[in-house]
């Protein structure tokens, strides 16, 4: 297992943002974890990389304890994120964007091997031909693959994509996936959060569904999708969802 | 990394070097004085920068590294009976060791909040100086005119000092420059573009922002001990000038923050017009004035500064003007 949340519980003041979340992650699988919005999602994701510290509960990361980690820490130990309110350093160029990634995450690189691995995380996710500009110049599409680009230049073990799909059109959300995909085959294991079902659902080996803070089901795509509770934690009552698919 | 081989590093030494190497070799009493004030200026501009604008923290309270390292200095050569050189370097290390301990207690804070906290550390700063017995209290510290001996006498004492203020600056500006193109000054810049996704990225912000902090207030420690050395005197008025401490940021905002180049052009801009302010009958009394004026046009219009806006305009240039 790469990845262990144990019991994991998680307060805002008087909300309950996620209540004994627990799962398992094999390594070299793709996760996909879904919900309704202010599911708790990016929280969990927050908790795992060390932004948050859970009131209860552990997180497992390769064999260790780290839970209460700080976020720094997490990059360290070979754990990458790409945002879903996508996060450039606008000032600087995309390339020297992606070199954060390079020197401060899994490998620790200087800047000349950080330079070179950052041209080429940006070969991959496409963005080549724009290393030189500001970052601040690209357009939404493109900023996610940056995030992406990012978060693989660290050379993680795993690497939680948040909502890297949303915003894109169909043509860049079918590229897009080939390049997790690609990702995976090369042994990064990945847990993404995502609202294009489709995709999810095609990509998945596992998928989570959280609804108010608990895990209301996991599994295998198409046995989530037929979860009665999942039905109604997305369209509400499933009589009622069941009779108007019907119609 | 290979610095030796950038336009922009040349640039940047050669300016300081050379223009402190020509005063040197004119030898000109006023000239001296002019140029002590604007290396004086340069060397706390670029230390400043360091902290401002790599880390994007803004320190109104600069001027008290040159304060404090400047005091502690300035006590172990009249008092203790130090050499200079050593004195310096005692006054820097007390003044990074400082800067440690605030830092990681003031640097939690973010924007407008890390800034009041600054203006009321150089407060508490002058306020225990002035009421601290082994610094002289209120009256300060005095130097034995007799340690001018050791130097050939007060006129070549003045010399020695400024060729020490030259090495300084030169230092100065020359650190900053690496550090802004090393692995820990992209760090630091990820840090001013957005702190938590570069922390998510594995850059250690805390610790990282610390030793920015320390080292910014290194260099006016050295730059106090010269400076208190050469009046002869230190008294905590003197020391701890808030308004020298916005000026300061004046500059490095005038000249281009984040830049090298930036503090150096900008000191040397803001001393020629203090200068000619000062002596004109009627702005005599305005020049603050004039620079709070200058800060909001550039805060509002040109928020890279001079340098900044010639790097905008003309993207070929962007190699030299670093």
């Amino acid at each position: 297992m790469i990845l262990e949340v144990k019991e994991v519980s998680k307060q805002f003041g008087g909300l309950k943002a996620l209540s004994d979340v627990a799962f398992e992650l094999p390594e070299g699988q793709i996760l996909g974890l879904i919900g309704p919005n202010g599911a708790g999602k990016t929280t969990l994701f927050n908790v795992i990389n060390g932004v948050f510290t859970p009131e209860q509960g552990r997180v497992i990361f390769r064999g260790e304890d780290v839970t209460g980690r700080t976020s720094y820490e997490m990059a360290r130990r070979g754990l990458s994120r790409a945002h879903q309110v996508v996060r450039p350093l606008t000032d600087l160029t995309v390339r020297e964007n992606v070199m954060v990634g390079a020197c401060f995450g899994r490998e620790r690189l200087g800047l000349r091997a950080a330079a070179r691995k950052a041209d080429e995380a940006l070969t991959r996710v496409g963005l080549i031909d724009r290393s030189d500009q500001p970052a601040g110049n690209l357009n939404v599409a493109q900023k996610k693959r940056l995030e992406m680009a990012r978060a693989l230049a660290a050379q993680p073990y795993l690497i939680l994509l948040d909502e890297v799909l949303a915003g894109l059109n169909p043509s860049e959300i079918t590229s897009m996936m080939a390049t997790v995909r690609a990702i995976r085959d090369e042994g990064v294991t990945i847990l993404m959060i995502e609202h294009v079902m489709q995709a999810i659902m095609s990509i998945s080996d596992r998928l989570l569904v959280l609804d108010y803070g608990t895990l209301i089901a996991a599994g295998p795509p198409k046995e989530v999708a037929n979860n009665p509770q999942v039905i109604e934690a997305y369209l509400g009552d499933p009589k009622l969802t069941a009779k108007l698919m019907a119609e | 990394m290979s610095f030796w081989r950038s336009p922009g590093f040349w640039l940047n030494f050669l300016l300081i070097f050379v223009g402190g190497a020509l005063v040197l070799l004119i030898h000109q009493d006023t000239l001296r004085e002019t140029a002590f004030t604007v290396l004086m200026y340069i060397a706390l501009a670029s230390s400043l920068n360091i902290i401002m604008g790599l880390t994007g923290y803004v320190n109104f309270g600069h001027i008290v590294f040159f304060g404090l390292g400047g005091y502690f200095g300035f006590f172990m050569l009249s008092q203790m009976g130090w050499p200079l050189y050593l004195s310096m370097l005692a006054g820097g290390c007390l003044s990074a060791a400082v800067a440690l301990v605030i830092g990681a207690a003031v640097l939690r804070l973010r924007g407008a909040y890390f800034a009041l906290a600054t203006i009321g550390v150089n407060e508490a700063a002058r306020a225990f100086v002035a009421n601290f017995k082994p610094f002289g209290g209120a009256t300060g510290l005095f130097v034995n005119f007799s340690v001018y001996d050791q130097y050939g006498g007060s006129a070549s004492a003045l010399w020695w000092i400024f060729t020490l203020l030259w090495i300084v600056a030169t230092l100065t500006v020359v650190v900053g420059y690496l550090v802004k193109h090393s692995r820990f000054g992209l760090g630091l810049i990820a840090i001013r573009e957005d702190e938590d996704a570069a922390m998510v990225m594995g850059v250690r912000a805390p610790l990282a922002k610390t030793i920015a902090f320390a080292l910014s207030a290194f260099f006016p420690a050295l730059v106090g001990t010269l400076y208190f050395f050469k009046n002869g005197n230190v008294e905590p008025e003197d020391a701890f000038r808030f308004q020298l401490s916005l000026e300061i940021l004046v500059m490095v905002m005038l000249g281009g923050k984040g830049l090298v180049l930036g503090p150096i052009l900008g000191a040397f801009a803001y001393e020629r017009l203090r200068g000619y302010l000062l002596i004109s009958p009627l702005f005599k009394n305005l020049h603050l004035a004039l620079s709070g004026g200058i800060l909001l046009v550039i805060v509002l219009f040109v928020p890279g500064g001079v340098v900044g806006w010639f790097r905008e305009r003309f993207p070929r240039l962007r190699r030299l003007l670093e």
